[in-house]
């Protein structure tokens, strides 16, 4: 388990190392929930009953941004055959490397969420469901994707592909994501139930997708 | 045609999604078989020019284009 | 070559594939074309209009085979994938990769035809129904399938790629099929009128019967066809490729 956590450990030190990836997120983050207004109107009714989902398709939007580069540099410079060498199997390679963009992407994300929920007029009750769910869901989103980054790695115009493949697997969490919201702002329907799908999505995703993850990657590595 | 069909009011829709299914259809069928044609083509010549699979050097050629005609 | 002299072993080899599928191809074309046109007969002449729909529900004559078949295809190229990726046929992977613009076709047809009929049914082409919405996220998925197909250049990577792909897809898809019928029973009113009434007449049901025996039997010439071009292909593919180590050993030997 040392390697795990090292893996994970060594991840997230180059990405906050490197900052770039998670300045791009954020950023793109707040650029499309901020843009979104200006195409809508500034009826802040309309706004706060959208808020859930727009909150979080930008969400998916930019967490798929930086989801490409979870594998990408570590093939680029040859790391990625040393650790696959190692001892840690490949599924728990594919693991570690998606947890790690949960910890150094999936997180900020999450904290940045508020904050972008108040241009949009977020009744105040539901800051702590969207802190909740969003938590509870971003590790499906790194975990998903880091299947499509594994699919596309080394391929031109990976960037685009990895969109088209990895969105429609993103509308269970979408789903119910913004359903779960919706329950405490609106009702009727019950946040609990729709929650409990969310994490049972989730915790499903994050078994499963590395199993996945690591029969792509051993197709790249050959 | 609508003389001997009533379709109705809605006529024009009906007459679209059969007009859409014929194209799609077609079109679909016509690639289809174009490209089986054109690879089975591209095969004859290949061997015309006496070229063979490693594979296929114990096997009489004959029998696979024998039956790629067979189909039309 | 062969491991299994089974029937699914056998078929498994490329020759033995091409003079079967060549020998069933004349009569399932066929029976296609009969099947096809004794379905337009009924569904033109015979079957009477819907007492709630009227005459649009023509439409549903080959809106629900499509329906059918885009999920058939979907269900064909995953059996494929879990062939291609645990027994290395290379003929599932030729059957995988050539199931999937046809089914890809089929759906784009359910959803014209479907949206063909919410029109004149609901008053707008597109409504956000949980059957409508499901078939455009298949729809993205066998898009997606393709265009990795497209992106790698190996066949074989391009295969297991295409596989993986697919069966993460197929353990989704119920899971899409079930959020997306939540979504839309937390957003639409239950009033709307579903497409497809509760009890179908025979009347009805034989001529759709029929066109879905149609529509699947043209499946599958479509898919055989395809199967066959692509061994084609990829028999012109090692045949360039051997005819160019050939030259590249001629002028070894000249040099």
């Amino acid at each position: 388990m040392h390697a795990f956590a090292r893996l994970v450990a060594r991840d997230v030190r180059l990405t906050l190392r490197e900052g770039g990836a998670i300045s791009t997120a954020l950023g793109f983050y707040l650029v499309v929930v901020a843009i979104l207004p200006l195409g809508l109107g500034p009826d802040l009714n309309l706004l706060s009953r959208i808020a859930p989902g727009v909150l979080w398709v930008s969400l998916l939007l930019a967490a798929l941004l930086s989801v490409e580069r979870i594998f990408h540099n570590d093939l680029e410079d040859g790391t990625l055959e040393v650790i696959a060498l190692g001892p840690l199997p490949l599924e728990l390679v594919a693991a570690a490397k998606s947890l790690a963009h949960w910890i150094s992407i999936g997180i900020p994300l999450v904290i940045a969420a508020p904050i972008l929920a108040l241009l949009l007029n977020l009744p105040a009750d539901a800051f702590w469901v969207l802190i909740l769910t969003m938590l509870t869901g971003t590790p499906a989103i790194s975990f998903l994707g880091a299947v499509g980054a594994a699919l596309t790695l080394g391929l031109r115009r990976g960037g685009l592909l990895l969109a088209l493949l990895v969105l429609p697997l993103y509308v269970p969490v979408l789903v119910f994501g913004v359903s779960a919201m919706n329950a405490v702002i609106v009702g009727p329907a019950s946040f609990l139930s729709s929650y409990l799908i969310l994490c049972a999505l989730s915790l499903a995703t994050v078994v499963l997708a590395p199993l996945a993850a690591a029969a792509a990657l051993r197709l790249s590595l050959g | 045609m609508n003389a001997i069909l009533d379709l109705g009011q809605h006529a024009g829709f009906i007459w679209a999604s059969y007009g859409a299914t014929l194209i799609l259809l077609g079109g679909l069928i016509a690639w289809i078989r174009a490209d089986a044609r054109h690879q089975l083509r591209l095969l004859d010549e290949l061997e015309a020019q006496g070229v063979q699979r490693r594979s296929a050097r114990a096997a009489s050629p004959q029998g696979k284009r024998g039956k790629g005609k067979a189909e039309r | 070559m062969v491991e299994k002299p089974g029937f699914f072993g056998r078929l498994a080899n490329p020759s033995i594939f091409l003079k079967l599928s060549g020998a069933v191809l004349p009569w399932l074309t066929g029976l296609t074309v009969v099947l096809m046109l004794v379905g337009l007969y009924l569904v033109f002449f015979v079957a009477p209009p819907d007492y709630q729909q009227g005459e649009t529900v023509k439409i549903m004559y080959i809106h629900v085979p499509s329906a059918w078949l885009a999920m058939m295809g979907y269900a064909i190229v995953t059996v494929a994938s879990i062939g291609s990726l645990i027994w290395r046929h290379p003929m599932a992977d030729v059957a995988a990769k050539s199931a999937l613009p046809i089914g890809a076709c089929f759906t784009l047809l359910a959803l014209i035809t479907g949206s063909l009929w919410g029109k004149p049914m609901w008053g707008t082409y597109w409504v956000w129904d949980a059957r409508l919405t499901s078939v455009l996220i298949l729809f993205f998925l066998y898009l997606g399938l393709m265009a990795l197909w497209q992106a790698v250049e190996e066949p074989s990577r391009a295969g297991r790629a295409a596989a993986i792909l697919a069966i993460v897809g197929s353990v989704n898809l119920p899971i899409i099929k079930f959020s997306v019928d939540w979504w839309n029973t937390l957003h639409q009113p239950a009033s709307i009128t579903r497409l497809d009434a509760p009890a179908i007449h025979s009347s009805i049901l034989i001529p759709l019967l029929v066109m879905a025996a149609a529509f699947t039997a043209l499946f599958f010439v479509l898919h055989l066809t395809a199967m066959r071009a692509e061994v084609w292909r990829r028999r012109v593919q090692a045949l360039r490729l051997t005819q160019v180590d050939a030259a590249r050993a001629g002028e070894g030997a000249r040099a």
